[in-house]
């Protein structure tokens, strides 16, 4: 299923910051210690939870706890195994 | 408890010639190194882990696990989505339409169901994190048979995200091995 050129290039930056977290999520369990990681999980955590409310303003929530804005969009396809993402991560 | 994330962990995407894959990406949704032994078998391991590294890693990447059983099934329902039956059935994919349409049903890349058995968790920890390293590796070497088996650009592209993500999970449960490992010698003997 088609979304929109815009909507697709910001859920695709959303998926790889999100990405990046669970990267660094799983480094800190084994180096808890490591500052400069910790502050590079900051920062892009920051930056997921900000481009995550623009995407949500604008489209669709991404979980159903943000679902109650006006109506109920969380059931709204396409949901993520239906999305064209064209050129997967390009 | 567990939030559904309304996106994938990396945008699978296929060309969708190759319908053949499709059956040999069974290997990886429900065969015995698939994902969902994987993520079935970390999150049953991390219990009784003894310190919280290994609980957090085993529940970070047992999660991260579904969410790569997710790609999978993604990439077979793209790719057999609008294929005939008698194209599945040229395809091999024949017996698994009769038992299932088009559903995605957890066994292996033979038709074998998915079971429990697949996986072990023997109450060592030492024991359980060389079961999920080895793990790891049977995966990786999975992932490269299959592309090895297609010119799908979309499912290599895809499968080698996955196949990486093994090898980092090797990598850090190595390392949570060496942490169990010392916190069990510091308790031998003090």
């Amino acid at each position: 299923m088609k979304i929109s050129k815009d909507r697709l290039e910001l859920l695709k930056e959303i998926m790889a910051l999100d990405f990046s977290l669970i990267e660094l999520n799983l480094y800190l369990d084994t180096h808890p210690d490591d500052e400069k990681a910790l502050m590079v999980f900051k920062q892009y955590s920051c930056k997921s939870k900000e481009l995550k409310e623009k995407y949500e303003n604008q489209y669709a929530p991404l979980i159903a706890a943000n679902g109650a804005n006006r109506d109920w969009r969380w059931i709204e396809d396409p949901w993520p195994w239906e999305i064209d993402y064209e050129m997967g991560g390009k | 408890m567990w939030i559904y994330d309304k996106k994938l962990q990396y945008p699978a995407w296929v060309e969708g010639g190759d319908l053949r894959i499709a059956k040999l990406l069974f290997a990886q949704y429900g065969g015995p190194d698939s994902e969902l032994s994987a993520g079935i078998r970390y999150l049953t391991q991390r219990t009784t882990m003894p310190i919280p590294q290994a609980k957090a890693i085993l529940t970070d990447i047992g999660t991260e696990e579904m969410a790569h059983w997710e790609i999978i099934g993604t990439l077979i329902y793209k790719i057999i989505e609008k294929a005939t039956p008698k194209q599945l059935e040229e395809a091999g994919i024949g017996p698994h339409y009769i038992q299932h349409g088009k559903d995605l049903y957890p066994h292996d890349a033979a038709g074998v169901p998915w079971t429990a058995a697949y996986i072990q968790a023997i109450g060592d920890p030492i024991t359980n994190l060389h079961e999920n390293m080895a793990a790891e590796q049977k995966a990786r070497t999975t992932y490269e048979h299959l592309i090895q088996s297609t010119n799908d650009r979309g499912v290599i592209e895809t499968l080698s995200f996955l196949r990486e993500r093994e090898v980092v999970h090797f990598q850090r449960f190595g390392e949570t091995l060496r942490l169990v490992q010392e916190y069990l010698d510091r308790k031998m003997y003090y």
